[in-house]
């Protein structure tokens, strides 16, 4: 198990927050919080040791070409594939997007 | 003939995960969830055993009204660690049926679910998770003097180890055809037992010997419910509307243990026996 963590560039806090997915085996969990503004922080625990890239890419490649909105992002991962964390954060993203 | 209707507006209860099994039980706009993931009470001990933990470790505690009276359900996640207890998530059931005791020894009725989705106790937290779950046991023995406890096992991964002593204290038990209910998993009954004795990837065997309708023909569980949320809902209104039974199945263990006394442990043993064997003689 590792703990990874991440920043990025970002516009104003959401207001709400959400929790999506679980802990179970492909899958992960993910908390979002509205951040500090201008910020966005991820912080990754993951049972896969040596996926720092893989995680940067991922996350570079989703907020490329957007300002993400300001979020404490808490990621517990539990083997996911890349498809798998895409899909969940798309789903809390959109979770708060509806406050 | 099939009914697609019917069909198209069943909503599994099963594919549920925790949270959302609470939120389907509890009427509408009442669901209040106690320590939520976002105050993070976590296991202090997964992590440093190289396992990723849960921000709710893995147990919702949510009160709320069912039929507009006040109840909490105590829902464990059958993903995360395949539902095993823990320190944290056992302290937040056994918390959860004290203040429903202490509710009721103030007059305020309220009543408690246990959905149970677990393979007991987590074994990376050993005493800890054991005294958890003695805590829970005391405390369903405590708040059912009062008001019914309805334990449900929906499935998929069953209830077994001391958490399936947890579900032989509650004053009703509900089942799924997918639940498994028994003291030891399948894999461990092997290990002891033999591959000859008892195949743990023999599915069929598995089920009928501890499935859910075997359970209930063996009177072993008070309800035999389809997969689909509004029935599930519907049956432990149902059960609360009973009040406390008669006699609880727990406080019957001596009838039970001379029925067992009966069984020739001799031939492999067949669903329909232990059918028999339970029900005892028919008058």
């Amino acid at each position: 198990m590792e703990t990874l963590s991440f920043e990025f560039p970002a516009g104003q806090p959401p207001r709400g927050r959400t929790l999506v997915g679980c802990v179970g085996s492909g899958d992960l969990e993910v908390l979002i919080e509205p951040g500090q503004s201008g910020k966005l922080t991820i912080t990754v625990q993951t049972s896969v040791n040596g996926s720092e890239q893989r995680w940067q890419h991922l996350f570079a490649r989703m907020f490329e070409g957007q300002m993400p909105a300001a979020m404490d992002i808490d990621i517990h991962d539990f083997g996911a594939t890349p498809g798998v964390v895409r899909l969940r954060l798309e789903q809390g993203f959109e979770e708060i997007g509806h406050d | 003939m099939t009914d697609s209707a019917s069909l198209l507006n069943k909503h599994s209860f099963v594919e549920l995960g925790a949270r959302q099994r609470a939120k389907a039980l509890l009427d509408a706009g009442t669901f209040r969830e106690l320590l939520d993931p976002f105050q993070r009470v976590m296991s202090p001990w997964l992590a440093r055993q190289g396992v990723v933990p849960q921000a709710d470790d893995g147990v919702v505690i949510a009160k709320g009204s069912l039929d507009g009276l006040p109840v909490v359900i105590a829902a464990i996640e059958g993903a995360f660690q395949g539902g095993s207890l823990g320190e944290v998530g056992g302290a937040k059931i056994a918390g959860a049926l004290e203040l429903a005791a202490e509710d009721n020894r103030k007059g305020i009725p309220t009543r408690a679910v246990l959905l149970l989705e677990t393979g007991g106790v987590r074994l990376q937290e050993a005493n800890l998770g054991l005294a958890a779950i003695a805590d829970i046991h005391a405390a369903i023995v405590d708040l059912r003097q009062y008001q019914p406890v309805v334990g449900v096992v929906a499935g998929s991964v069953g209830c077994f180890g001391g958490m399936s002593i947890a579900a032989g204290l509650c004053s009703y038990l509900l089942v799924t055809q997918e639940a498994r209910l028994g003291l030891n998993g399948p894999q461990v009954i092997e290990q002891e037992a033999g591959l000859e004795e008892y195949d743990s990837r023999d599915r069929p065997f598995i089920w009928s010997l501890t499935g859910g309708e075997q359970r209930f023909a063996s009177g072993l569980v008070d309800r035999y419910v389809a997969d689909d949320a509004a029935q599930i809902r519907q049956q432990i209104g149902d059960l609360f509307k009973l009040g406390l039974p008669t006699r609880q199945r727990s406080q019957q263990a001596d009838l039970y243990l001379q029925r067992l006394a009966r069984l020739n442990a001799e031939p492999q043993i067949e669903p329909c026996v232990v059918r028999d064997l339970y029900q005892g003689e028919r008058s």
